[in-house]
C-alpha cells in the first residue's frame, strides 16, 4: 500500500504536481464515467492509484469515488474503491475525519463480505491516521462490535485489529456508546476479543490474540483471566494460533509473574511464571519449527522463574532397558572427581546401573523438563540458536544455571552449522565470568582450536581470554594446544599470543609450578638458549611474563636468557608483555598499578588546565600566544601516548589547537598590507596552511568518534575560517571577478549552511568569527566581492577563537595492518596483466559503519594507485568499538624489470553530506529536497593507517 | 458397528520381518514385507498363507506399501509379489524405490549364491516385483481407488523411510515403519500432523530407553578417530553398507574438513557406491544442513573419502576405513582387522550391536585371544571402541511421536514383547483416553471406530435453519434441525420435506390430531368460546389467536370448537384438532384447557 507514497517522493518533482492538481479529481471524474464495464473502471482506478494526489486535492477525489461507489454493482471495483480511500486517507496533510461518516455509511448498505472487510481496513486506516480523537475512537469500536459476528473471516479478523488498534487503553467502554445499538459495547474491551479465542476460524483466534497483544503494547494492562484461555490455545491444531498464543503466555507471565495459579488435578499451586515457564518449554518440542523457534526465543527473557524449574530444562532421565543411565555428562563429572580422568574408553563403561523403578519413569514431561535439551538438538539451526541464546540470556542471570550448562554449550561446539557453533562459543564468553572450566571440558573446548575456520578459533581464543580453570593441568593443556595451533595455522600468531597474555594474568598461581618445565630450565644444568624469533617461544614467555607479574616470586625461576629475551619482549611486544619487578633492576616508571587510576585523573586535570590556558589567548596576535600553544600542543601529544585512556581525546585536542596555531601563523603576517607580487612566498606559505587546516578539519570531524555537536560546530567554524582565509587568498592573486564572485558566493552559502546546522550551538560562538558575520550578514549578502574580502580580512584577524569544551570521551579512528607485514624479503610473483591475490588483514578500533567507510589503497612505484572497497562480509567484530577486516586485496600491473615495493594502506572515506551533524537520513528524504543542499558535498579520504610495503614482481607474460 | 481390524503376519511382539495385515473400511491392506535375519527356513518370510491358502493373494490385498528399504522391511516382497502370486500396486517412496532392489539383489546373491540356496527368488524376479512399484511423494495423497488413500510422511531412519496414513472415509490408520525422532548428520527428524487417526501402529525398538544427546556420542566417536590418527595408527569401522555407513562418512568428512586432517578415509566398496549415487540424488530427503548446502556442494560428493583397495591395508601411515560387514565376521572388514589387530596404535570402532558369535561380539565382551580357523590364534592388541549409533526413536520420542499424531488408540510393534509391556503401561497411564494394543503374530486386534457420516444439505434448508437461531452457529453446542434425510445410491442427503416430496414424487398427507377436553362451564357455547378465546389470549402472548365469525377459535394453525354435552349443559365439549407440525403447541393446549377456565 505503501507504493504509491513512495513512487510520489522519489519521481514525481513537487512543481510538477502543483501544474497537474486541477485536473486530477475532475479527470478521475470523467474515467469513471467513461467506464463501460467494471473491468473498465477497474483499469481507471488502477492506474488512478499509480498516481500522487495532493493533500488538498484528496477530499474532492473521495467524493468522486464515494459517488461512484454508490452506483457501481461489481464487488470488486467497489473493493478497489474502498481499499483507495484507506490509502487516500493516508496522504501527509489530509486529516481524515471528514470521510469517516461516509465510510461509517457504506459499510451499513454494503453486502459483500470481502468489500466490507476492506472498508474496516480503511477504517482503522483512518483510525490510526487520528489516534487523538477519541470520539471517532468511540465510533469506530462500535461499528466492529456491530460487525464481529458477521459470518465472513475477514470482516471479523479487522474488527478484531480495529479494537486492538483503537480499543480504548484506559478505561471500559463508557456507558453512552451503549446507544450505538449492541449492548455489547458496554463490556470492556477485553472481554469481547476474548471470546473470540474460541472462534471456529484459526485466523480469527489468530487476529483476536494480535489484537490483544496489540493492546498490551499499547500499554493496556491484560487481565489475569484470560490466563487460562491463552494456555488452552497453546494446544490449537493451527501453528499461527500457538505462536501467538505462545506470545501471550509470555507477555501475560511478565505482567503477573507472582501470581498463583493452581496446577490441574492436584492441589498444589505455583507461581504463574513458573507455570508459564514449564508450558512455554513445553512448545520447544512442537510440530512446528516456527512455534519452536519463538518458544525458545521467549525462554531466554524470563528471568523471574524459579531456580527449581530452571534446572529441570536441563534434566534428562536417561534410562536403557528400563535401567537407569547416566547421562555422558554425568560420568565425565564422576571420572574428574574420582581423580581420575580417562576419556571413558572403555567398552560399556556407560552400561546402565540399577534398575529403574518403572511406575517413577515419566515419560512425556511434564512442564520444563529436558525443553534445552530438546532445543539445542533440533533439526532446524533456527531452533538451536535461539536455545543456545536463550541459555545465554539465562544464565547471565544465574550462575548455578550458568555451570549446570555449560556441558551442553560445549556440546554445541560440535554443531553441524558454523554459526551455531560461532554462536555457542559467543555465549561461553559472555557467562564465563560465572564459570571455571573442568579439565575434560576444557579438553572439550580446546578440540576447536583445529577448526579451519578463522572465525571459531579467533572467537576461541577470545573465549579462553576470559576463561577460568582450575588446575596447573589446565594451563599445560591449554598451552599445548595452542602451540599447536600456532604451527598448524601460523596467522593466528597475534590472537595466540593474546589469549595466552589473558590466560597468564589470571592464573598465575598455576602457572608458578610448570615455570621451570616451560622454559625447560634445569637445576644443575644449563640448558640451550632457544630460539628467539620461534613464535611458539614468544607463545611461552608471553604467558610466563604476565603471570609474573602479579607473582613475584616467579622471577627467581628464569635463567639468564629469560631476563634477556624480556628485555627485548618488553620492548617489541609491549602490549603483550607488562612491566616487572626484576631484581636488580629499577623499574621504569615508579607507580604502576597502584596509581593508575589516580594517573588518569591527574591527566584528565592536566588536559584541562592547559585547555583553560589556551582560552586565555583572547587575541589572536597577543604576545607570547603563539609559543603558548605550541608548548600546549606538545603536552597533549606527549599525554596522548603516556595516558591510553586519554589518547583519542588529548589527540583531538592538539589537533584542534594545530589548526588555531596555523591559522594564526597565516594571519599574524604583518605582510598582508603589502602589495602582493611582491610576496607570492608568503602568499604560498599562507596558501598552504590554509590548506593544511581544511584536511585537519575533515580528519577531525570524521576521525574522531564520541563527538557532540558542539564540538562539531567548532570545527565547521574553524573551516569555515580556512575557506575565508582561501578566498581572501584569491581575491590576492587572481585578478578575474567571474571565479571570485561565484567563490564569494559559495562561502555565503556555506555560513548560511553553518547558521542552519548549528542554530543551538550559536550562542557558545560570541565574539567568534562567525559570529561577527552573521552579525553583518544582510550587508554582506548585498556587497561587492572586494567589499567581502576586505571584511572578511579584518574580521579573521580580530576575532578571537572560540573555547574548546570537550566531551566525556573521544575516541581516535585507528587501523593496523597485521598482514601483510611487509617484512617478507621474497617477492610476489605473478604474470603481468593477470591478477594476484594479497591477503590483507587488519584490526580498526572505534570506526563507524567500517563496511562503507573502510577502504584500502594500493599505491604502485610509478605513482598508480587503486582505491579498492572490500565487501561487507570481510569486516567482522570481535568486541565492542572493534573490527576485524581479513580481505583479499587484488593486484594487477604491467610487467616491472626488477621486484618493486608497493604501498598498502587503508583509508577512511568521508562526505561531507554524511557529516554527522546532519543527522540520519532515510533513502527518499534526501531525494524529496527539491534543489540542491547548499552546501556541496566535499568526499574525500583519510589516511587510517600507516603504510605497509609489499614486494611484489609482475613478470612478462611467456609467449 | 464398523470396526478396523490390524494383524501383524511378523513384527508382532518381535523384531524382524515386519508385515501387518490392516483391514478398514473393507479394504485390505499389506503394511510393510520384510524378512527375519534370525532364520534360515520358512520362518525367514512372513506367514502368507494366513492370508488364502491356496492362489494369488492379488485378489485379497488392495495394496501393499513398503517404508524403507532395509530388508527386514521389504525382505520379502518378490517373494510375495512372485512366487505367492501378487498384482496389485505396491507403494514405496523414490528413494526406497531405487535403493531396495539393490539390497535384495544383495540378499539374493548371499543367499543363493554364497549359501547354495534354491528354490528362491531370482534376479528376474526382483525385477518384476519392481514394475509393480508405484512411487510416493512425502505428503502427497494418493488415491489407490475410489474409497483408500494412502499419505506419505518423513521418518528420518533412513534415506527415504516414510510413515504412511491410510485412509478410508473418516477411519485412518497411521503406520509409522522405522523412525527417528532426533535428526542426524545427514536426516531430518520424523514429523507427522496432527491427523488424529483411530489408530497408530508404532515401531517400539527402544521402547525402555531413552538416549543421550547425540552430540556426545558423536564427539566421542570423532575424539577416538582423531587421537588415533593423531598418533599415526589406523581405524577401522565395521559399518552394514546403507543407512549408518552415510551418516558417519558425513559426520568424518565434515570433521576433516573442518580440522584441516590430511590423513586418507577410505570406504570399502560394494553396493556402497551404487547406494551413494542414489544418496546425492535425494536431496530433498536429506537434513536442512545438506539440503541447504548442496547447491555450493553435495556433501555426499566425499573429499576426503576414496574408495578402498586391498593393498592400502598395509599402507604406513594413518588411515581409516570403512569396511563391511558390520559385525567382523567374514569378508573385508575381518581381513583388515587381522592385518592390525596387533599393533596398539590402531583401533577398530564397531557402531552397532553383534550377534552372539561374531568376532565383533567377541570382541566386545573383551576378549583378547580369537581363535580363528585354522586353529590359529590371533592376538587383540588394537584398543576397541563401541559407539552405538541408532536410528530409532527412544520411549520419549515415540511419545512425542504420539503426542503430535493424537491417535484414539496405539499398537506397538517391532520391538520386544517385555520392553512393549513397560510402554504400553506408559502410554495409557500418560495419555488418558488411548488404549495401546501389542499383539503377537497371528494376533487379531479388532478396533471399534466411530466414523462420522457425510450427509449432504441442501442450502436452502441450511439457510432456514440458519435464520432461525443466532447469526453464527456455535461449533460447540449442537443444534437440532427439521429435515428429510435421503438415503439414495449410497449417497446421504438431508432437504426440505416439501423438496423430499416433490423428488420422491409422493403426496403430501396432513396428519391431525384431534382431541375432546371436557370442561365445567355454566355459560352458552358462544360465552364459554369467547371465555376460551380471552384465556387463550392472555396465555399465548406472541402467537395469533383469532376468533372466527363461523364460531371457532384459531391458534396458529390449531382449531378450537365449543359444544355443549348431551347430557349436562354445564359440561362443555372443547374439540381442538392439530396437525403434527404443530404438535407441541397443541398438546400445550390441551392440557392447558384440562385445568379449566379462570372464572
Amino acid at each position: 500500500s505503501s507504493y504509491k507514497y513512495k513512487f510520489r517522493l522519489e519521481k514525481v518533482p513537487a512543481k510538477k504536481l502543483r501544474l497537474t492538481k486541477p485536473s486530477k479529481s475532475a479527470a478521475l471524474h470523467v474515467d469513471l464515467c467513461k467506464a463501460s464495464s467494471p473491468t473498465d473502471a477497474l483499469q481507471y482506478l488502477l492506474q488512478f492509484a499509480r498516481k500522487p494526489v495532493e493533500a488538498d486535492s484528496v477530499e474532492g477525489v473521495v467524493r468522486i469515488l464515494l459517488e461512484h461507489y454508490y452506483k457501481e454493482t461489481d464487488s470488486s471495483v467497489r473493493l478497489k474503491i474502498a481499499s483507495l480511500l484507506g490509502l487516500l486517507s493516508k496522504t501527509q496533510g489530509f486529516t481524515p475525519d471528514c470521510i469517516v461518516d461516509d465510510v461509517i455509511n457504506t459499510l451499513n448498505s454494503e453486502r459483500s463480505h470481502q468489500v466490507l472487510a476492506q472498508l474496516l481496513d480503511t477504517l482503522l486506516v483512518i483510525g490510526t491516521q487520528v489516534p487523538e480523537s477519541l470520539n471517532m475512537r468511540h465510533r469506530l469500536i462500535d461499528v466492529a462490535c456491530k460487525h464481529l459476528t458477521d459470518t465472513y473471516f475477514g470482516v471479523r479478523n479487522k474488527c478484531l485489529q480495529l479494537f486492538g488498534c483503537l480499543g480504548s487503553v484506559d478505561k471500559p467502554l463508557p456507558r453512552e456508546s451503549e446507544g450505538g445499538g449492541t449492548g455489547m459495547a458496554a463490556k470492556d474491551v477485553q472481554s469481547i476479543i476474548s471470546d473470540y479465542f474460541g472462534d471456529q476460524d484459526p485466523r480469527v483466534r489468530t487476529a483476536a490474540i494480535k489484537a490483544m497483544l496489540q493492546l498490551h503494547e499499547r500499554g493496556m494492562k491484560l487481565q489475569q483471566i484470560i490466563y487460562n484461555q491463552a494456555c488452552k490455545l497453546l494446544s490449537d491444531d493451527y501453528e499461527q494460533v500457538r505462536s501467538a498464543a505462545v506470545q501471550m503466555v509470555w507477555v501475560l507471565s511478565q505482567l503477573y509473574p507472582e501470581s498463583i495459579v493452581p496446577i490441574p488435578s492436584s492441589n498444589e499451586k505455583i507461581r504463574l511464571v513458573d507455570d508459564s515457564f514449564g508450558k512455554i518449554c513445553h512448545m520447544v518440542s512442537d510440530g512446528s519449527w516456527v512455534v519452536r523457534v519463538q518458544a525458545a526465543k521467549l525462554l531466554g527473557s524470563m528471568q523471574q522463574v524459579s531456580p527449581h524449574f530452571l534446572e529441570q530444562t536441563l534434566d534428562k532421565k536417561l534410562m536403557s532397558d528400563l535401567r537407569r543411565k547416566r547421562t555422558a555428562h554425568e560420568r565425565a563429572k564422576e571420572l574428574y572427581s574420582s581423580g581420575e580422568f580417562s576419556s571413558g574408553r572403555k567398552w560399556a563403561d556407560d552400561a546402565p546401573k540399577e534398575k529403574v523403578d518403572t511406575t517413577a519413569v515419566n515419560l512425556i514431561d511434564s512442564g520444563a523438563c529436558g525443553a534445552f535439551v530438546h532445543g539445542l538438538e533440533d533439526e532446524m539451526y533456527e531452533v538451536r540458536i535461539a536455545a543456545v541464546e536463550a541459555l545465554c540470556a539465562l544464565a547471565q542471570s544465574s550462575p548455578s544455571f550458568a555451570e549446570k550448562c555449560l556441558d551442553f554449550l560445549v556440546d554445541m561446539f560440535n554443531d553441524e552449522i558454523e554459526e551455531v557453533r560461532l554462536q555457542s562459543i559467543h555465549v561461553l564468553r559472555q557467562i564465563s565470568t560465572h564459570i571455571t572450566l573442568r579439565e575434560d571440558q576444557l579438553d572439550t573446548v580446546l578440540a576447536v582450536l583445529e577448526d579451519s575456520s578463522r572465525d571459531i578459533r579467533e572467537a576461541l581464543h577470545e573465549l579462553l581470554c576470559y576463561t577460568n580453570v582450575s588446575t596447573k593441568e589446565c594451563i599445560q593443556l591449554a598451552l599445548l594446544e595452542l602451540l599447536k595451533n600456532l604451527t598448524k595455522y601460523p596467522t593466528d600468531r597475534n590472537s595466540v599470543w593474546k589469549c595466552l597474555k589473558f590466560l597468564g594474568s589470571r592464573h598465575p598461581t598455576l602457572v608458578l609450578p610448570i615455570v621451570p618445565e616451560l622454559l625447560s630450565t634445569h637445576p644443575y644444568f644449563d640448558t640451550p638458549e632457544p630460539d628467539m624469533d620461534d613464535p611458539a617461544y614468544i607463545a611461552v614467555l608471553v604467558l610466563v611474563f604476565n603471570a609474573a607479574k602479579s607473582c613475584p616470586t616467579m622471577t627467581a625461576l628464569f635463567s639468564d636468557h629469560t631476563f634477556r629475551h624480556y628485555a627485548y619482549l618488553r620492548d617489541s611486544l609491549s602490549h603483550l608483555v607488562p612491566p616487572l619487578r626484576l631484581p636488580g633492576r629499577k623499574l621504569t616508571s615508579a607507580p604502576e598499578a597502584s596509581g593508575l587510576a589516580s594517573s588518569v585523573e591527574s591527566a584528565q586535570n592536566f588536559l584541562k588546565e592547559s585547555l583553560t590556558r589556551v582560552c586565555s589567548v583572547q587575541q589572536l596576535d597577543a604576545p607570547g600566544a603563539q609559543s603558548l600553544l605550541e608548548f600546549t600542543i606538545r603536552d597533549l601529544q606527549r599525554l596522548g601516548e603516556l595516558q591510553t585512556e586519554l589518547a583519542g581525546t588529548a589527540d583531538f585536542c592538539a589537533t584542534y589547537l594545530h589548526c588555531q596555531l596555523l591559522l594564526m601563523k597565516a594571519l599574524q603576517d604583518k605582510l598582508w598590507s603589502v602589495a602582493v607580487p611582491l610576496y607570492l612566498k608568503q602568499n604560498a606559505m599562507v596558501s598552504g596552511a590554509a590548506a593544511q587546516v581544511l584536511e585537519e578539519t575533515y580528519k577531525l570531524e570524521f576521525l574522531y568518534s564520541g563527538l557532540e555537536s558542539r564540538q562539531i560546530a567548532s570545527i565547521h567554524h574553524v573551516r569555515l575560517q580556512a575557506k575565508a582565509l582561501q578566498l581572501v587568498l584569491l581575491a590576492r592573486t587572481r585578478r578575474g571577478v567571474e571565479p571570485l564572485l561565484s567563490a564569494c558566493e559559495k562561502f555565503l552559502h556555506e555560513v548560511d549552511a553553518f547558521q542552519r546546522l548549528f542554530v543551538t550551538e550559536l550562542p557558545h560562538f560570541q565574539d567568534s568569527f562567525v559570529d561577527k558575520l552573521l552579525d553583518i550578514m544582510p550587508r554582506l549578502a548585498g556587497s561587492k566581492p572586494a567589499d567581502l574580502v576586505k571584511i572578511l580580512q579584518t574580521t579573521l584577524r580580530h576575532s578571537c577563537f572560540p573555547q574548546l569544551k570537550l566531551p566525556e570521551q573521544i575516541r581516535r579512528a585507528t587501523a593496523a595492518i597485521i598482514e601483510p607485514t611487509g617484512e617478507s624479503d621474497n617477492p610476489l610473483r605473478f604474470t603481468s596483466g593477470l591478477v594476484v591475490a594479497l591477503d590483507v588483514d587488519a584490526t580498526l578500533e572505534h570506526v563507524q559503519d567500517p563496511q562503507t567507510t573502510v577502504k584500502v589503497q594500493v599505491l604502485y612505484p610509478d605513482g598508480q594507485s587503486h582505491v579498492i572497497q572490500p565487501k561487507p562480509a570481510d569486516f567482522r567484530k570481535p568486541g565492542p568499538g572493534r573490527h576485524r577486516l581479513i580481505t583479499q586485496v587484488y593486484l594487477s600491473h604491467s610487467a616491472w624489470t626488477e621486484p618493486c615495493q608497493i604501498d598498502v594502506k587503508l583509508l577512511l572515506a568521508y562526505s561531507s553530506s554524511t557529516s554527522r551533524s546532519l543527522g540520519p537520513r532515510s533513502a527518499w528524504n534526501e531525494s524529496t529536497e527539491g534543489p540542491t543542499p547548499l552546501e556541496s558535498t566535499i568526499e574525500g579520504t583519510i589516511p587510517l593507517s600507516k603504510p605497509v610495503k609489499v614486494f611484489i614482481m609482475p613478470k612478462p607474460a611467456r609467449r | 458397528m464398523p470396526e478396523i481390524k490390524v494383524t501383524p503376519l511378523g513384527a508382532g511382539q518381535d523384531v524382524g520381518r515386519s508385515c501387518i495385515l490392516v483391514s478398514i473400511g473393507g479394504k485390505n491392506i499389506m503394511l510393510d514385507c520384510g524378512m527375519h535375519m534370525g532364520y534360515n527356513d520358512d520362518r525367514r518370510f512372513p506367514d502368507f498363507s494366513y492370508i488364502t491358502q491356496n492362489g494369488r493373494l492379488t485378489e485379497f490385498l488392495d495394496c501393499v506399501i513398503i517404508s524403507h528399504f532395509h530388508l527386514d522391511h521389504c525382505g520379502a516382497l518378490p517373494y510375495m509379489s512372485e512366487m505367492v502370486g501378487y498384482d496389485g500396486p505396491i507403494y514405496m517412496t523414490h528413494p526406497t524405490k531405487a535403493i531396495c532392489p539393490i539390497l535384495l539383489e544383495d540378499f539374493r546373491k548371499i543367499t543363493v549364491d554364497k549359501k547354495g540356496e534354491t528354490n528362491f527368488f531370482t534376479s528376474q524376479m526382483i525385477k518384476d516385483c519392481m514394475k509393480k512399484v508405484v512411487p510416493l511423494n512425502l505428503h502427497q495423497t494418493v488415491q489407490v481407488d475410489d474409497e483408500l488413500e494412502i499419505k506419505a510422511y518423513y521418518a528420518g531412519h533412513v534415506l527415504g523411510a516414510a510413515m504412511v496414513q491410510i485412509k478410508v472415509g473418516s477411519e485412518s490408520v497411521v503406520y509409522t515403519g522405522d523412525y527417528n525422532m532426533t535428526p542426524d548428520r545427514h536426516l531430518g527428524a520424523a514429523w507427522i500432523d496432527k491427523c488424529r487417526p483411530d489408530i497408530l501402529i508404532s515401531e517400539s525398538t527402544y521402547a525402555t530407553t531413552i538416549r543421550d544427546s547425540k552430540r556426545c556420542r558423536e564427539r566421542d566417536f570423532l575424539k577416538k578417530v582423531h587421537e588415533t590418527v593423531e598418533r599415526g595408527g589406523k581405524v577401522l569401522i565395521p559399518v552394514f553398507a546403507l543407512g549408518r555407513a552415510q551418516e558417519l562418512c558425513i559426520l568424518l568428512e565434515t570433521f576433516w574438513e573442518r580440522m584441516n586432517l590430511k590423513a586418507p578415509i577410505y570406504f570399502s566398496t560394494g553396493l556402497t557406491e551404487k547406494a551413494n549415487h542414489y544418496y546425492k540424488l535425494f536431496i530433498t530427503w536429506t537434513n536442512q544442513k545438506i539440503r541447504k548446502t548442496f547447491v555450493q556442494r553435495n556433501m555426499f560428493e566425499f573429499k576426503h573419502i576414496k574408495a578402498f583397495d586391498r593393498s592400502y591395508a598395509d599402507n604406513p601411515g594413518p588411515m581409516v576405513v570403512f569396511a563391511t560387514p558390520g559385525m567382523l565376521h567374514a569378508g573385508q572388514s575381518l581381513q583388515i582387522f587381522k592385518k592390525w589387530a596387533g599393533n596398539e596404535k590402531n583401533m577398530v570402532i564397531m557402531p552397532g550391536y553383534c550377534v552372539q558369535g561374531t568376532v565383533g561380539h567377541k570382541l566386545l565382551s573383551g576378549q583378547k585371544k580369537l581363535e580363528m580357523e585354522g586353529r590359529t590364534t590371533l592376538e587383540v592388541k588394537l584398543q576397541v571402541e563401541y559407539m552405538s549409533f541408532s536410528a530409532h526413536a527412544d520411549a520419549k520420542g515415540i511419545m512425542q511421536l504420539i503426542r503430535m499424531a493424537e491417535p484414539r488408540n496405539v499398537m506397538l510393534v517391532h520391538g520386544e514383547a517385555k520392553k512393549m509391556e513397560f510402554l504400553k503401561d506408559k502410554i495409557e497411564q500418560e495419555f488418558t483416553g488411548i488404549s495401546c494394543f501389542m499383539p503377537a503374530n497371528g494376533e487379531t486386534t479388532t478396533i471399534p471406530t466411530n466414523p462420522s457420516v457425510p450427509v449432504d444439505i441442501s442450502l436452502n434448508l441450511l439457510k432456514r435453519e440458519a435464520a432461525f437461531g443466532g447469526p453464527l452457529p456455535d461449533p460447540k453446542k449442537p443444534r437440532t434441525m427439521h429435515g428429510t434425510l435421503i438415503m439414495k445410491d449410497s449417497s446421504l442427503r438431508l432437504v426440505s420435506p416439501e423438496q423430499a416430496l416433490k423428488e420422491l414424487d409422493l403426496n403430501e398427507h396432513q396428519l391431525r390430531f384431534t382431541c375432546r377436553v371436557q370442561l365445567q362451564d355454566p355459560y352458552s357455547d358462544t360465552d364459554t368460546l369467547s371465555r376460551v378465546y380471552n384465556h387463550l389470549k392472555s396465555v399465548l402472548k406472541g402467537y395469533t389467536v383469532q376468533h372466527l365469525p363461523d364460531g371457532t377459535v384459531m391458534v396458529e394453525s390449531i382449531v378450537l370448537k365449543v359444544s355443549s354435552s348431551a347430557e349436562d349443559p354445564n359440561t362443555k365439549v372443547v374439540l381442538l384438532s392439530w396437525s403434527y407440525q404443530d404438535e407441541d403447541l397443541g398438546s400445550f393446549l390441551s392440557s392447558l384447557l384440562r385445568k379449566g377456565l379462570p372464572p
